[in-house]
């Protein structure tokens, strides 16, 4: 379901992971159709993947009664959006650093990474729910 | 209409297992479980494995943790296993993950072979 004003839209997703492609292939060509090179379209394909996946599998652990909200406006100057779960949340600042030397050779832990690496701006609610990624189309000085 | 093909082929080259990633994206937990079930159980002893990515255009952090798994079941067979062909938009994604200290990463099939046949190879 998607409803909105202005360039600012909402949207619902199932917490499985063909919701979560089908979302992005859509999110993808809007952002196509705004003119976003191929290097900040692989940037945003990534960080989506991640933090939707994150949002469906780890806060709202694949429940099917449970929805993943999405709010997003993109633009030709930035593709701006916020995922939220149903889930308890969590504490971003203490995620273990995935590459030092104890957990490289773990098989989770490195989504919030390549968010942070792919994304200008990636922040986290209080409740650790709910994440707001920004995606600046021509680089900031 | 999502392909059909298998995502992994896999042939052998001189006692060497070369697994060739098909797909352009790996995505789906579907698709991650398929390449588990294809590749993990011909993880024998001694195993020399080579995995071509050359396809591969775009992956996920659910990928990566599905190839530590894959080269923690090698070392455990005393094999060896190589990585091969990796786009350099996914090379920066192992780059940002320190996972190129992880894998022995070579720029093609043939020094993939190499590698795993114990050949020095520059990378």
């Amino acid at each position: 379901m998607t409803t909105g004003q202005s360039n600012r839209k909402f949207v619902t997703i199932a917490s499985n992971s063909t919701a979560v492609e089908r979302l992005c292939s859509r999110l993808l060509a809007e952002a196509a159709e705004n003119h976003y090179c191929e290097d900040h379209l692989f940037a945003i394909h990534l960080a989506l993947e991640e933090a939707l996946m994150n949002a469906a599998k780890h806060g709202n652990e694949m429940d099917p009664k449970k929805e993943v909200a999405v709010e997003y406006a993109i633009t030709p100057e930035k593709f701006d959006i916020s995922i939220s779960d149903q889930g308890p949340g969590f504490n971003p600042g203490t995620l273990p650093d995935p590459r030092s030397e104890e957990n490289l050779y773990k098989y989770e832990g490195r989504g919030v990474l390549l968010m942070r690496s792919y994304m200008d701006v990636v922040e986290f609610n209080e409740k650790g729910n709910c994440v707001h990624m920004i995606k600046y189309r021509a680089p900031q000085s | 209409m999502k392909e059909r093909i298998p995502p992994v082929g896999i042939a052998y080259s001189g006692g060497v297992t070369v697994a060739t990633l098909t797909y352009e994206r790996i995505l789906e937990d579907a698709d991650l479980r398929t390449l588990e079930k294809t590749i993990l159980p011909i993880v024998e002893p001694d195993i020399k494995l080579v995995m071509d990515f050359s396809s591969v255009q775009f992956l996920t952090s659910a990928a990566l943790g599905l190839l530590i798994r894959i080269s923690k079941k090698v070392r455990e067979n005393q094999g060896q296993m190589s990585l091969c062909g990796i786009q350099p938009k996914i090379m920066e994604v192992f780059k940002i993950t320190q996972l190129d200290r992880v894998f022995d990463i070579q720029p093609d099939v043939p020094a993939g072979l190499r590698a795993v046949q114990g050949q020095v190879s520059e990378s």
